[in-house]
């Protein structure tokens, strides 16, 4: 197996029995990036130099007899809305195009402190505002299983350059499945953590009482490795909980014999493709095979989510945003008549067309008159999706569902934007919640026929054995990452879906 | 609740945002599609439901001690100011 394509656990123990060196790893990644980048679109920012910098300062310390991190060395990618001491952060946005923050976001920092080795900035939806990356201010990012299809979004940078071996683990931010979604699009492992267990602090705001910082890799136990690299209380991040951060790693091997899985049926209603249903109830029947118990649950509110989110992340943003206003950073606009003006352009110049969207939609919810009827209803209906949660959890231990509605979109194929909306259906429940959420590759299934779409029919290689990935989603209780891991990793070492590798360079689906 | 373009001009107004004509246009269009399926909240009773504006309920008045400590330095604070004059951000006159 190709360097670029081995698990973190593995790589450590080679670069710790110094079978290979942390800038051998390294240029395997930046080649590997060089050689698959223009075709898949990952990054906004390569950082070649600053990773072999990282690199050869990791070869060292090792070689003076240092005991490190058992993630140092190992090439990362950030999606570029954390920020990074002197490395362009521009959120995939115009407004941010040349800003150079001037310190470290705490994961950003934890993680240097681990020795990881950062190999550029991913590319995502504009401030995150989306499912695709097709709202980057920049470009899209290609889903490597098919480069005529989207990667999913917010996080797809991060997603794509973890299934294609740009780098071995990634970092992405999930407001309502902006990890998850991507993940199960491109056939990797995203855990979106507790809302509380990964510090903010550096994470450009987009709705703050949702947002959390969560790893991506291709297998639960590298994912596992990571968070527990990044977890933590930050007296930086007020909202970040003063609670024990465990070893992830440690309890990934108990297995799930006893275990007492939920499954929602309102998750496998209307709106989800017979291929992601079948193939969640098959990953379900793996691990009644393993030892657990599973049984249908009824969560009556789940159908209100994504109303009642989107009023509320667009409200947060639409405050969250106010920031951009051309005076301390960014991009200002060129001609302007007086200050008001001035804030006005540089918003309508920087700003693209979703972003302008979720502020429009927020500021009219917040605004005198609509507060009671859209604000304050939606924090309502919050509260009663949340009981459906607290309910669930009094019987089970973990929550299975899809991730997503279905396989990989094409690019340009949805351009209403509540047929977006419509992709986080299953994840967002799970951000008002605040709860651990994890995606991971349950089967492949041929792509859809996009119904009724011009030029969305079908793209190359269906009908000649393409096979896309889904994602499963398992739901855990809050700061109990450790069962949601458990669960993800005793599946993994029953199946081998995580093992399958997109056939972005090579004929036929490579199997490794 | 249907969405009129006036409203849409007071919007973004206070929004701070020079839409387009067309943007408008546009605007009014998808805000009323996206608020329309938002009415589907209305659906529930939520009289004496609490709302839950942030879940960690656990935490309240976060505070730290009263000390100093080190922040951005002058030079750092400014480096990505689009235009700045004797040490402070520049922006348009703004009073007679």
């Amino acid at each position: 197996m190709a360097l670029y394509y081995k698990s973190a656990k593995e790589l450590a123990g080679m670069l710790s029995r110094r079978e290979v060196s942390a800038v051998e790893l390294t240029r395997a990644a930046l080649d590997r990036a060089e050689q698959v980048e223009e075709k898949v679109k990952s990054f906004v920012t390569r950082t070649p130099d600053l990773a072999l910098a990282q690199a050869e300062a990791v070869d060292r310390r090792r070689a003076t007899g240092e005991t490190l991190s058992s993630l140092a060395g190992i090439p990362v990618a950030i999606k570029d809305n954390m920020n990074t001491f002197g490395v362009r952060t521009t959120c995939s946005s115009k407004i941010l195009a040349n800003y150079i923050p001037p310190y470290d976001a705490t994961v950003v920092d934890r993680l240097n402190a681990a020795g990881t080795v950062t190999v550029g900035k991913t590319n995502l939806d504009e401030f995150a505002m989306g499912s695709s990356t097709e709202n980057s201010g920049f470009f899209t990012t290609r889903n490597p299983w098919d480069t005529s299809r989207v990667p999913g979004g917010s996080s797809g940078g991060s997603a794509a350059a973890v299934a294609v071996g740009e780098a071995v683990i990634s970092l992405g931010s999930d407001t309502g499945g902006s990890i998850r979604q991507p993940a199960a699009l491109c056939g990797v492992t995203g855990l979106k953590p507790t809302y509380g267990r990964v510090s903010r602090y550096g994470l450009v705001a987009f709705a703050s009482s949702l947002d959390q910082i969560g790893p991506f890799g291709r297998t639960a136990e590298d994912v596992a490795l990571a968070l527990s690299a990044i977890a933590g209380h930050d007296r930086l991040d007020s909202t970040s909980a003063p609670v024990p951060v465990p070893d992830f790693t440690a309890g990934l091997n108990r297995g799930v014999k006893g275990l007492k899985i939920g499954i929602p049926r309102e998750y496998l209603a209307a709106g989800i493709s017979p291929a992601v249903r079948e193939a969640v109830l098959r990953a379900v029947e793996v691990l009644v095979g393993l030892g657990a118990e599973a049984e249908e649950v009824s969560m009556p509110h789940t159908e209100y989510a994504l109303s009642a989110y989107y009023v509320i992340a667009p409200a947060e943003a639409s405050s969250n945003l106010a920031r951009y206003d051309g005076v301390r950073y960014g991009v200002r606009a060129g001609e302007y008549s007086d200050l008001v003006d001035m804030f006005s352009r540089t918003r309508e110049e920087g700003f693209g067309p979703e972003v302008k969207r979720r502020i429009m939609l927020g500021t009219y919810a917040l605004s005198s008159g609509y507060y009671d009827a859209y604000y304050l209803k939606a924090q309502k209906v919050r509260t009663l999706v949340n009981k459906d949660f607290e309910e669930a959890f009094r019987r089970f231990d973990v929550l299975v569902t899809p991730t997503a509605p279905s396989v990989a979109f094409g690019i340009g194929q949805k351009t209403d934007p509540l047929a977006m909306y419509l992709e986080d259906v299953c994840t967002i429940p799970v951000n008002l919640a605040g709860l651990p959420g994890m995606s991971l590759p349950c089967g492949f299934a041929a792509p859809e026929p996009a119904a009724g779409v011009a030029g969305g029919g079908p793209t190359a290689g269906d009908g000649n054995g393409l096979r896309l990935p889904i994602g499963l989603q398992i739901i855990g209780k809050a700061f109990d990452e450790e069962t949601v891991l458990r669960v993800g990793h005793a599946f993994q070492q029953a199946t081998d879906y995580h093992k399958q590798r997109p056939a972005l360079d090579a004929k036929g689906g490579a199997r490794q | 609740m249907q969405i009129r373009r006036e409203d849409v001009d007071h919007v973004a107004d206070l929004a701070r945002l020079s839409l387009s004509e067309e943007e408008r246009e546009k605007m009014t269009r998808e805000l009323n599609s996206i608020l329309g399926h938002v009415d589907k909240l209305n659906e529930l009773k939520t009289d004496g439901v609490q709302p839950t504006f942030h879940v960690l309920a656990s935490l309240k008045n976060v505070t730290r001690k009263d000390e100093v400590i080190h922040g951005l330095d002058r030079d750092r604070a400014l480096q990505n100011a689009p235009s700045q004059k004797s040490g402070c951000f520049a922006v348009p006159k703004t009073v007679e």
